[in-house]
């Protein structure tokens, strides 16, 4: 394994086998498409605030067919909320999330030299990338890129009459997408059997760090779910491409009656939320995991309750799987099935409720150093509480009725998936950034962003909350053409100067990042005395991790502070000591 | 022009960072500091930040409420909207209680066990089984009593008994929306989407003999007091009839017909008195369906039965108006 020494520029940097090649390559292109995914939604923000308000900005990106003088397009503006959603949830938050630290960690905090198969990793990767190639392209159809919102429900996804961007933006978005499902499908069943398979001597199940349990069950969820959209997609494809009828029936359009007879809408929306709801989890999963393990080591002491840790982790994962219904409450579904779903989706507050008080619990008498990525953990714990309570309104049947689709939901998944997400994403990136360049990020700069885009962050989505309650409909181009709502523009116009801000200092982060890899100061071995495996590799980044021999394991992960030893931390390698029990 | 000097002002902005960045560093290194480590001055300053900006959040949050609170949704003009308003003030304050509890600890401990001289180890402390399980069971009991209680308002709406209620279609396409009345008969006339032409815009089957007195109209409206079985389609694709003052909302799907039973309580002109003179009754289209989804809309009127049959028996039935246009 370690004889590569006759690697090229090709071989080493872009049909890299090497895991944390692989995952640097998902971190660099998540990023990317995070910068286009959030200057989308400043694009739409503007609207927001400024309906029908001319902006240079607005006819520089779009050209003047999609901003005429500068004022947003309706279609537009649809696309943009389209392609924002898409790229967040897909893009930057399962491919750029879980990715990046699947790849990363799995090998190095479980003790192995690479991914079970390192080609099909590879092959991971370059199927994400023609994926992020072909959504890329269809921005630019004559078109426009695919607007019939992220969840793309048919009929308005399968008939371009209804929309101009159901026609070849659809398509493309449709073939991105199975590009992508692929793509996470080699990578899922990679996870899983590196985890399972190539653990080094010692590491038994419950000694894997939380990042590992949380990263083990989002591939097992990606890898029962993503195949259920991915046969609602090709069903979608035969209805728009084959004159199938799976999602289409009695429409009239454009004046003219299909011939489509006997399919049903609701079964495209029972099939997407199928993969939908474990999606966000698939999501958040890793985060919880990150968020824990980065939350133990700068608390200086063990992750309170490891056993209920991983416990919850299940029965979150579980119950995501039998709670899809809880996004269709009002699609006219059989009222007992709403019951159900309210009573499944309602049970998950409760492993979700034991981790935050678990997290708290590892607080109480700890001893916080506060480096960035734990503040972003922080974040995280906050935003996991903010969105986590809404959630019990959403899930309510009968209190769904009258927030369905209003901004309050925008408000809701925003902060409890997206924030809390991209937290842990952050604190992800600041953690290991030592292991993954040998240099460390510029602290000042990392507080720096974390204080602004934590302010702006909330100052974007919890205002949300008063919109929906005042009853403002999502994917509304604008809310003026409704006098009930005129007394909202205060509130969108504080949000779209959040947005900005919130969007301007990410620039700051990528700056620190991309200065950090050339000029940061240079890492040593474990920056964060930290105790799992990765800490235990030369700072050189080696293919196969180790110089030598593959280190053997002794004890969990989480010996912070463990009375009886002399250094607040003991690293998983360090066999007990005589009379030293086990945590 | 301008490109260009963004460019410019772009590429300064990032030399002037390089150069801060690498000037501090360098002035460190004369020191034998490293920057990047976080010292107990960091540690300090980040933890009162958290305690403090934690509670600034905190304030802004009471602060949102207090300002917007008059912008919220009237109370509801419904009968099961009584309900759902209590269930969701029920809800409101049980999570406004936790959300506050919660992070008031939260950063309270982030204030308090910050790393320092004087909080240099922690204590170690991997698990506590009772604690854990009082953690387990309380949430459980209180998501028992929000189910249940969630469950007996959502069983009251969704089975409320509709063989007294009035009948109105209510039919969305892209993007407007229109009503039928079952007239006289009351009962409404069946349809078949290959009919959808001219005049006859829901596609009314004109043979069936209970369509002919059906009325067509642009606006909804609903006798105070009176219960109502709102049965919804579409044309095209999926709407949904929003009706947010009443605590209704059900989608319209193509091909299948949905519906919605409630009791309209409080007539236009009552909320005008409530509301100010310019409050209107509406039904939005909730459901994204293309360009001009954020102006569908329909006026809802609710009056008194009198007012109610003077409206309605100014509309002409469907065989009046297919019949005479042809
Ligand atoms: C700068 C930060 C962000 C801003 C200002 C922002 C704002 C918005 C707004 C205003 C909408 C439109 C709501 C509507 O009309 O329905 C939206 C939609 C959405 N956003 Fe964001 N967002 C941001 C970040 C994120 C993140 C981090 C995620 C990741 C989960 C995300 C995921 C979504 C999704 C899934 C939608 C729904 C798209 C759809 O309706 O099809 N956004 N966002
Ligand atoms: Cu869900
Ligand atoms: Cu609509």
């Amino acid at each position: 394994m370690s004889d590569h020494h006759n690697e090229t520029f090709i071989s080493k940097y872009i049909f890299s086998l090497d895991h944390k090649m692989i995952a640097k390559q998902f971190l660099i292109t998540g990023m990317f498409m995070g910068v286009v995914g959030m200057l989308m939604s400043i694009l739409f923000r503007l609207q927001l605030s400024n309906p029908g308000e001319s902006f240079a900005i607005l006819e520089w990106f779009l050209g003047d067919k999609w901003a005429p003088g500068g004022v947003l397009d309706p279609n537009m503006y649809l696309a943009l909320v389209t392609m924002h959603g898409t790229i967040l949830i897909f893009w930057v938050l399962t491919a750029g999330l879980t990715g990046t630290f699947a790849n990363f960690l799995i090998p190095l905090q479980i003790g192995a030299r690479d991914m079970a198969s390192g080609f099909i990793n590879m092959l991971s990767y370059w199927f994400f990338f023609a994926a992020t190639v072909v959504l890329l392209i269809s921005l630019f159809v004559e078109t426009g890129p695919a607007s019939a919102g992220w969840t793309i429900y048919p009929p308005l996804s399968a008939l371009p009459q209804a929309i101009p961007g159901s026609g070849l933006g659809q398509d493309l978005w449709l073939i991105s997408m199975t590009l992508f499902i692929v793509s996470s499908l080699l990578g899922g069943l990679n996870y899983i059997v590196t985890i399972l398979n190539l653990r080094t001597k010692g590491m038994s199940m419950s000694r894997l760090p939380l990042t590992m349990w949380a990263l083990l069950i989002v591939a097992i969820l990606g890898v029962l779910s993503f195949p259920v959209l991915l046969s609602a997609s090709l069903l979608l494809i035969f209805d728009r491409s084959f004159g199938t009828s799976f999602y289409l029936s009695d429409i009239v359009i454009g004046g003219e009656a299909l011939h489509h007879t006997g399919g049903s809408p609701i079964l495209f929306e029972h099939l997407f939320w199928f993969l939908g709801h474990p999606e966000v989890y698939i999501i958040l999963l890793p985060a919880l995991g990150i968020v824990s393990e980065i939350i133990s080591v700068n608390s200086r002491k063990p992750i309170f309750g490891y056993k209920a840790m991983v416990i919850s982790l299940i029965a979150i994962a579980f119950l995501s799987f039998i709670v899809w219904g809880h996004h269709m409450f009002i699609t006219g579904m059989d009222p007992f099935l709403g019951s159900v779903f309210t009573f499944t989706t309602l049970l998950i507050a409760i492993p979700s409720a034991v981790k935050v008080f678990n997290y708290l619990a590892t607080l109480w008498r700890a001893s916080i150093r506060f480096t960035p990525a734990m503040l972003f953990a922080i974040g995280f714990v906050s935003t996991f509480i903010t969105g986590g309570l809404t959630g019990l309104i959403l899930g309510d049947s009968a209190l769904d009725i009258n927030v369905h689709d209003t901004y309050f939901v925008v408000g809701h998944f925003h902060i409890v998936m997206g924030l809390s997400a991209i937290y842990g994403m952050f604190a992800g990136v600041y953690h290991w950034f030592p292991k993954m360049y040998g240099r460390m990020m510029n602290k000042k700069l990392g507080y720096f962003h974390f204080w602004v885009t934590f302010i702006s962050a909330y100052g974007v989505f919890f205002p949300m909350h008063f919109l929906g309650l005042a009853g403002l409909p999502r994917r509304y181009y604008t809310n003026s053409a409704f006098p009930m709502f005129d007394g909202l523009s205060d509130i969108n116009e504080i949000i779209t100067f959040f947005a900005i801000l919130g969007g301007v200092v990410q620039l700051l982060f990528i700056f620190n990042f991309f200065y950090s890899i050339f000029k940061g100061t240079k890492a040593t071995e474990n920056p964060w005395r930290s105790n799992t495996l990765e800490w235990t590799t030369p700072i050189e980044r080696i293919h196969g991790n180790w110089p030598g021999k593959i280190p053997s394991v002794h004890r969990w992960a989480y010996d912070y502070s463990k009375p009886g030893s002399d250094k607040d931390f003991i690293p998983q390698t360090e066999p007990l000591k005589e009379g030293e029990t086990e945590h | 022009m301008t490109n260009l000097l963004i460019i410019l002002i772009a590429f300064l902005v990032i030399a002037t960072l390089v150069q801060i960045l690498r000037v501090g560093e360098l002035l460190s290194e004369v020191r034998n500091l490293d920057v990047n480590k976080v010292t107990e001055k960091d540690n300090k300053t980040q933890s009162f930040l958290m305690g403090s900006v934690g509670i600034l959040f905190l304030v802004s949050c009471v602060w949102q409420y207090f300002s917007w609170e008059h912008l919220m949704l009237p109370a509801a003009s419904s009968e099961h909207g009584v309900t759902i308003d209590k269930l969701m003030a029920f809800t409101m304050i049980l999570i406004i209680v936790v959300f506050f509890i919660l992070h008031i600890i939260l950063f309270y401990f982030l204030y308090k066990y910050r790393k320092g001289d004087h909080n240099d180890v922690a204590y170690y402390y991997p698990h506590n089984n009772k604690l854990e399980l009082i953690w387990t069971i309380a949430p459980t009991i209180v998501l028992t009593v929000v189910i249940l209680y969630g469950l007996s308002v959502w069983d009251q709406i969704t089975n409320a008994d509709t063989s007294k209620s009035q009948v109105i279609e209510v039919y969305g396409k892209q993007f407007d929306w229109m009503a039928r009345y079952p007239g006289e008969d009351e009962t409404l006339g069946s349809y078949n989407y290959k009919l959808v032409q001219g005049l006859n815009a829901l596609g009314v089957d004109m043979q069936d003999e209970a369509s002919l007195d059906d009325k067509l109209t642009r606006e909804l409206h609903l006798v105070v007091d009176e219960p109502v079985l709102l049965k919804l389609r579409s044309q095209d694709i999926i709407h949904s009839a929003f009706l947010p003052h009443f605590r209704v909302q059900m989608n319209c799907v193509p091909g299948m017909s949905t519906q919605f039973a409630f009791t309209p309580t409080k007539t236009t002109s009552e909320m005008k008195e409530q509301e100010g003179d310019s409050f209107e009754y509406v039904l939005l289209c909730n459901k994204i369906c293309g360009a001009a989804h954020y102006n569908m809309q329909m006026k809802v009127v609710v009056e008194t039965q009198e007012e109610y049959d003077n409206w309605l028996s100014q509309k002409n039935t469907l065989s009046e108006k297919l019949i005479t246009k042809k």
